[in-house]
């Protein structure tokens, strides 16, 4: 027993003095808290898949940013709270000197890391998910929902459906059918100050995890006769729904999903039931996009792709992790100009970078990524700096943008985030920054 | 011959009846406390508190509440981590609607609300018996967590119904590092531990192992089988509430509902079942490892894989250290079936004779 036990105990004294190993000065290093097994490992795979690739992209192709190479390493958290906290404990002490946004991918372990990253002044990316009231700088310095939230969307999706109806909603129904979690609910609160703006009816239908069987609410639908249906699936939901809507006959044209619904394995396994049902997307699918395509060349070309399955290129999840990885690449570039070209940026600076991003579609154009994803401009007391997306349908064998760039209703949904952000630095005993003072 | 008996003389009742009756125990314990209070606090990082000591301390809490009500009482539960929610919204909602709570006073409030919603599900249990009755306890798990989901109340109106914990002030001291957390959660797991230990040898802990190895017989000899049982799940129940509102309060710092999964149930059994059932130190054991040997695995795993200049990834780390970590618990059961504290008995009672075995 005392002899098995040498090694293991060697082991774990040098894994310990690996632990305290800090990065190279002139690298930017990224800690990771990815996650490729478990329930959502495919999803994870493409995302941070495309996130890296586009870190070696930036490696190969421009030798780093003004000579700073990206370095990264990765935590397997299976999409488990107790597991992300653990990785981002194990990953932060490597990231004192040097450090990119962190993107965890899942909104629990986001919950869990916004007092902590605070502290520890390491920013923490939410794109697409997370605390979307992060959108209030002055509350949350270090948080950065990035792009849009559910609000928004949900707004955005709102003035779609308007435009549809050729601009008013008023005596109309719309029907939103959404996951019964914390997820699900997250936009009702949109949802309903909407109606109350535009003057439409609004029914709620929840649908209990998994999700499976729906019927009982399609008959609802049926019934209720609504003039759109706002899906807020996710997982096996989002077939079922399209499969249900089809059984019923509700035309999938007056369905419009929220940016879960909106990727490849939610529409394929429903078959021809998913034709001509839209979703809604912060970044663009489809390898047209030149900068996905280069990565394609450059990257897999030098065989430094992260990818396995290289038919997940292009797909939505893998562009969004390139999304994420362009914003965050941007961001080091912004902070460069201010703290000094050729130098990594601490959590301190890198939180400056991200309040201050401008990226305009001048700038998407130069790297390739013209339509990827939309303009952004951060600020202290917007931490989303987009609000936009883009509504795209699916033909039956990919998807099709069908609108441009659409910006939910920031003046009915921003005051919502602030209301919600005051509620918690009260409760936490939060002084808010003045805005206005930061430069 | 360290650990021998040889010249300690028990010459009351009292001596013959302490918890530790062996003075080599006592003194270990002494030692173990000492360096837990005094000694990690100086030298552990930030990551051990906030990765590793705290979770284990928190989940070692589940597991002996679990353990009370499983190992001692013989009532097989399904709905720990259910019971923990309910603690961690308890303690959250006593400390943002009732001005100047005390947070501590919080705490045993979440314990007793905890405690009486596990009566209640403890009901059935006085009809129906081993796996039926885990399949009315599941129930407590899914009906506890929807219930969180669907009253808005419970989680302060928060849309998405995730609470964020307060800050922790307890006479003006704020304990809002890990090191103060740590020491915090230490000092109330081992109080309740203590009172555990106690509360398992007095007359209530020998009714409820009456209740566990034959309740009919039990019944004969005058034990009350209803309060014995619904004793057994409101002190079980209690331990799991404190234990989910430290989880809330001194370990994650923000959680949702279905945070406290039926996954999470499982793991708190696997605990105790690992580390052995009807066992004190077993539901340490088992806290420990089940939760530190994944970890454990992690890290070394890649050293290991570097080692020998095998092209691992995160991916198959993960998958191995899975794969180890399944294997581990088919040996444990296999060769231990009563689990590490068993293990841990053996080895004590080897020790006594050792090197001179008969």
């Amino acid at each position: 027993m005392i002899k098995n036990f040498k090694p293991a105990v060697a082991a774990a004294a040098v894994s310990l003095a690996m632990l305290s190993q800090t990065a190279a000065a002139a690298d930017q290093y990224f800690p990771i808290p990815s996650y490729r097994v478990g329930a959502y490992g495919a999803n994870g795979q493409a995302f941070y898949g495309g996130f890296i690739d586009y870190l070696n992209y930036v490696n190969l192709k421009e030798k780093g940013v003004n000579g700073v190479q990206m370095t990264w390493e990765e935590c397997e958290t299976e999409y488990n709270n107790a597991k992300g906290i653990e990785c981002y404990e194990r990953l932060k002490g490597k990231a004192k000197d040097s450090a990119g946004p962190i993107h965890t991918m899942s909104t629990g372990i986001s919950y869990a890391l916004i007092d902590k990253s605070a502290q520890d002044k390491l920013p923490l990316a939410m794109m697409g998910y997370g605390r979307t009231d992060a959108v209030d700088g002055s509350v949350f310095p270090y948080a950065f929902p990035l792009v849009t939230t559910y609000q928004m969307q949900a707004s955005a999706i709102v003035k779609f459906i308007k435009e549809k109806v050729g601009g008013n909603l008023a005596g109309k129904k719309i029907v939103y059918l959404y996951h019964d979690s914390a997820y699900g609910k997250e936009a009702i609160i949109a949802m309903e100050a909407e109606a109350s703006l535009n003057k439409f009816s609004l029914v709620q239908i929840p649908v209990a995890h998994p999700g499976n069987e729906q019927n009982a609410q399609w008959l609802r639908i049926r019934q209720e006769k609504p003039d759109y249906v706002v899906f807020w699936g996710w997982g096996v939901m989002n077939q079922t729904a399209l499969k249900s809507a089809q059984k019923v006959g509700f035309p999938r044209e007056k369905m419009i999903g929220s940016w879960w619904t909106g990727s490849e394995e939610d529409v394929i396994p429903a078959g021809d039931a998913a034709k001509g049902f839209m979703a809604a997307t912060w970044n663009v699918a489809g390898k047209q996009v030149p900068v996905i395509a280069d990565i394609e060349k450059v990257v897999y070309g030098a065989n430094k792709g992260n990818l396995q399955d290289k038919a997940k290129i292009g797909t939505v999840l893998y562009n969004r992790g390139v999304s994420a990885a362009v914003l965050s690449v941007e961001a080091i570039r912004k902070g460069q100009e201010k703290y000094g070209k050729g130098k990594a940026l601490n959590g301190e600076q890198m939180r400056w970078a991200l309040e201050n991003l401008n990226i305009t579609d001048a700038r998407l154009k130069q790297i390739g990524a013209t339509d990827l994803l939309p303009e952004i401009k951060t600020s202290c007391d917007n931490h989303e700096g987009s609000g936009k997306v883009k509504i795209q349908q699916w033909d039956g064998a990919k998807w099709v943008p069908v609108s441009g760039w659409i910006e939910g209703n920031k003046g009915l949904i921003h005051p919502l985030f602030q209301a919600s952000a005051k509620q918690y630095a009260k409760e936490k005993g939060i002084t808010p920054r003045d805005c206005s003072k930061e430069k | 011959m360290l650990y021998r008996e040889a010249g300690q003389f028990k010459t009351s009742y009292a001596a013959d009846q302490q918890l530790f009756p062996i003075r080599q125990d006592r003194i270990g314990l002494v030692l173990l406390l000492a360096v837990a209070f005094f000694g990690i606090p100086l030298f552990a990082s930030e990551y051990w508190f906030s990765a590793i000591l705290i979770p284990f301390l928190i989940f070692a809490l589940a597991a002996l509440g679990l353990n009370i009500l499983t190992g001692y009482a013989g009532q097989l539960s399904l709905g720990t981590a259910a019971f923990m929610a309910v603690g961690a919204y308890a303690a959250y909602n006593f400390q943002l609607r009732v001005e100047g709570m005390p947070i501590l006073v919080s705490f045993i409030c979440a314990g007793l609300t905890a405690a009486g919603v596990g009566i209640l599900f403890g009901l059935p249990s006085l009809r129906i018996k081993g796996f039926y009755l885990a399949v009315a306890t599941l129930a407590a798990q899914f009906f506890i967590v929807w219930c969180l989901t669907k009253f808005p109340w419970l989680s302060n109106n928060s849309s998405s119904g995730v609470i964020s914990a307060h800050n922790i002030n307890i006479l003006g001291y704020a304990f809002d590092t890990p090191r103060d957390k740590y020491l915090l959660v230490l000092a109330i797991v081992a109080l309740m531990a203590l009172a555990a230990k106690n509360m398992v040898r007095s007359s209530t802990g020998r009714a409820w192992m009456a209740v566990r190895d034959m309740d009919v017989a039990a019944s004969v000899i005058g034990i009350r089988l209803m309060h014995t049982k619904l004793l057994a799940f409101a002190v079980s129940s209690f331990y799991c509430g404190v234990a989910g509102a430290l989880y809330a309060y001194c370990y994650l710092g923000s959680v949702e509902p279905d945070g406290f999964s039926l996954d999470m149930s499982f793991r708190i059994l696997f605990m105790v079942i690992v580390g052995g059932v009807g066992s004190i130190l077993g539901s340490f054991l088992g806290a420990g490892f089940i939760l530190l040997l994944p970890i454990f695995l992690d890290i070394t795993l890649p050293f290991v894989a570097d080692l020998f200049g095998l092209p691992f990834s995160s991916a198959t780390v993960s998958h191995i250290q899975i794969m180890v970590f399944g294997a581990l618990i088919m040996f444990f059961l296999i060769v231990e079936p009563h689990g590490l504290a068993r293990l841990w008995q053996i080895a004590k009672e080897k020790l006594r004779l050792w090197p001179f075995p008969h």
